[in-house]
């Protein structure tokens, strides 16, 4: 019988630990599915960040280093340039990369540091129990915003890679989403240009990938994908927002 | 072999470059600031790189990423910064990668100011970041010194893989000094093989990691960890002494503070008082057993140095309560005057202590 569909070769066949209809396994999938069509499996090497996704390390079939708390862009940072010939991606949560790891990220994109960032923005700190995250909607409830989110105490959510745009260094940055086949396929392509820009040496790269956290969000996986789209697309819409010349 | 005078900042910046370091990731602070100057210059030539980053957070962690792909790597920076660099220097320990970091210590706590100090002594040898774990912690006194322990440093951090620090302060950096430089040479950097530099390029798959959920692991780990520390305790202190020869006061000093004692004691000499000195220069592992012995022959010591009485406490520790442990420093950024240090040799040795 001829198989049409399998694990990628660069996941591990480990139990994940991520929690029902949580959307990390499918962006650990596309990774792994685009590294395994480019066949840089033996010459990628993958940051991990602190949060849910610290487990990456043990479900990416490939060398990979666990960063501390927001640091994966300068860790990211040190392994390129010592070895500028392989293929450098760091995985982070809204809580690492636009929180504690602000200076990091927005630094290594302003160098146009030749890394490719995946960030994986579900508007909750997923982790350590469900609190605010910057990317946390107005009117949000979590564990430390009760009554939902308010301008007046902790201000607005931050957009990312609208925030990077005018970086000179930012080479191609974009905006998904995982929560339906048709963005889940988009998605794909958008991972695999970012790789192909850092492969072809165009500088920074950072995909932003709206996710689910049913667990925190205390919804269902199926309302989670619902909320997801009726609440987090208006606000964070999906697309291209830079893409270098030779990609235009 | 070439004799040449050379400038504290510089010697660090050839040590490293001699030592086959290629890269460095630092942020400038004062008194910090020219060895990064030096070395902007100099690594290029070597075909290196000198990386201005954006906070010492960041830097530390570069040397992190540096380190876990294999290469020879080094930060430096002061106080302020080193404290920011705490948080990198655990996680190296735990996930076992080697780095030089620099400590020109200035005055403090918080900005304090940028004169010399060697306030840093506990954050340096008892920890400063989080966690079990120890860091190897050299105190060279000399140009000459910082030549020869800068490039140990980067042995030693190979060879346990382990952050090593090298500490010293604004005069130890801006003073120039006659060395002996010996002939470039190619040196071997031993193999790493556990470095993540992907997997077509070694057996199986690496990880460079500090993170064991299950208490169980990190438990093995933590005892490793102390298996190779108990090691580095038994193989490494270094101290360097001056005569001890029928002496009945030991100074104890280390770095720019040791440089002051040792006219005390020629001072002192000249007075008819018996005094000798021991120089600590491994800070840690601490020279505890050397300075055990010469305790069980001599009636006090006297710890000298630019803080509260910081490395007072090791030695302390080290005479195990057999005689008294005085200590004079200044502080604030302070250099103590070999005067005043003698005055107060003279009180304790007239029984000033005692009154």
């Amino acid at each position: 019988m001829k198989k049409v569909f399998t694990r990628p070769k660069t996941l591990k066949d480990v139990a994940y630990h991520y929690c029902p209809g949580c959307t990390h396994g499918i962006a650990h999938r596309l990774i792994a599915e685009v590294i395994d069509e480019l066949g840089i499996q033996n010459t990628t090497i993958g940051m991990t960040s602190v949060g849910c996704s610290v487990f990456t390390m043990e479900y990416f079939d490939m060398d990979m280093v666990q960063a501390s708390h927001g640091r994966a862009p300068a860790v990211a940072t040190g392994i390129k340039r010592v070895l500028p010939d392989r293929i450098i991606f760091t995985y982070q949560g809204d809580g690492d990369l636009a929180a504690i790891g602000t200076g990091e990220f927005v630094h290594a994109a302003a160098r146009g540091e030749n890394i490719t960032v995946i960030f994986i923005n579900n508007a909750v700190y997923g982790m350590t129990g469900g609190q605010m995250a910057p990317t946390t909607l107005m009117g949000q409830v979590t564990k430390t915003t009760p009554f939902g989110r308010s301008k007046e105490v902790n201000g607005f959510p931050v957009k990312v890679c609208e925030m990077l745009t005018p970086l000179e260094g930012a080479a191609y940055l974009a905006r998904v989403s995982v929560h339906s086949p048709k963005s889940i396929i988009q998605a794909k392509k958008v991972i695999k240009k970012s790789f192909e820009v850092q492969m072809e040496g165009l500088g920074f790269s950072l995909v932003e990938v709206l996710s689910t956290c049913p667990t925190n969000w205390g919804l269902s996986p199926l309302e989670s994908v619902k909320w997801l789209e009726d609440n987090m697309i208006p606000y964070y819409p999906l697309g291209e927002f830079k893409k270098p010349g030779v990609l235009a | 072999m070439t004799r040449l005078l050379m400038k504290g900042t510089d010697a660090i910046g050839e040590a490293a470059v001699r030592a086959g370091c290629r890269y460095f990731f630092g942020y400038p602070i004062t008194p910090q600031s020219e060895l990064t100057h030096y070395l902007a210059r100099r690594l290029p030539e070597v075909g290196g790189l000198y990386l201005q980053a954006e906070s010492e957070v960041a830097s530390i962690n570069m040397v992190y990423g540096a380190a876990g792909a294999g290469a020879r790597v080094m930060t430096a920076s002061s106080g302020p910064g080193i404290s920011l660099m705490q948080e990198g220097f655990s996680y190296m320990a735990g996930a076992e990668l080697p780095c030089v970091a620099v400590n020109l210590m200035r005055g403090g706590p918080g900005l304090g100011n940028i004169a010399p100090s060697q306030a840093d002594y506990f954050q340096a040898t008892k920890g400063g970041g989080h966690g079990d774990y120890h860091m190897i912690v050299l105190a060279p006194n000399s140009v000459q010194e910082i030549l020869d322990y800068t490039q140990k440093a980067f042995d030693l951090a190979d060879q346990y893989r382990n952050p090593v620090m090298v500490m010293a302060d604004g005069i130890m950096a801006q003073m120039m000094e006659p060395v002996e430089l010996e002939e470039e040479r190619n040196i071997e950097l031993p193999a790493k093989p556990w470095a993540a530099t992907g997997m077509a390029y070694h057996q199986g798959r690496n990880v460079i990691n500090s993170c064991y959920v299950i208490p169980e692991e990190m438990e093995v780990v933590n005892l490793r960890l102390e298996k190779k520390y108990q090691q580095i305790r038994q193989n490494e202190p270094l101290c360097d002494s001056y005569l001890l020869e029928g002496a009945e006061i030991v100074l104890v000093a280390f770095g720019t503070a040791s440089r002051l004692c040792r006219s005390v004691v020629d001072k002192a000499r000249q007075r008819g008082i018996p005094v000798g000195m021991i120089r600590p220069i491994t800070l840690w592992p601490f020279p505890y057993d050397f300075i055990e012995d010469i305790a069980g022959r001599v009636k006090w010591m006297l710890a000298v140095e630019m803080n509260m009485g910081q490395m007072q406490e090791d030695v302390q520790l080290a005479v195990k309560g057999k005689i008294p442990v005085y200590h004079y420093g200044r502080l604030g950024g302070m250099v103590p005057v070999a005067r005043d240090i003698l005055e107060e040799v003279v009180k304790l040795y007239n029984g000033g202590a005692l009154r």
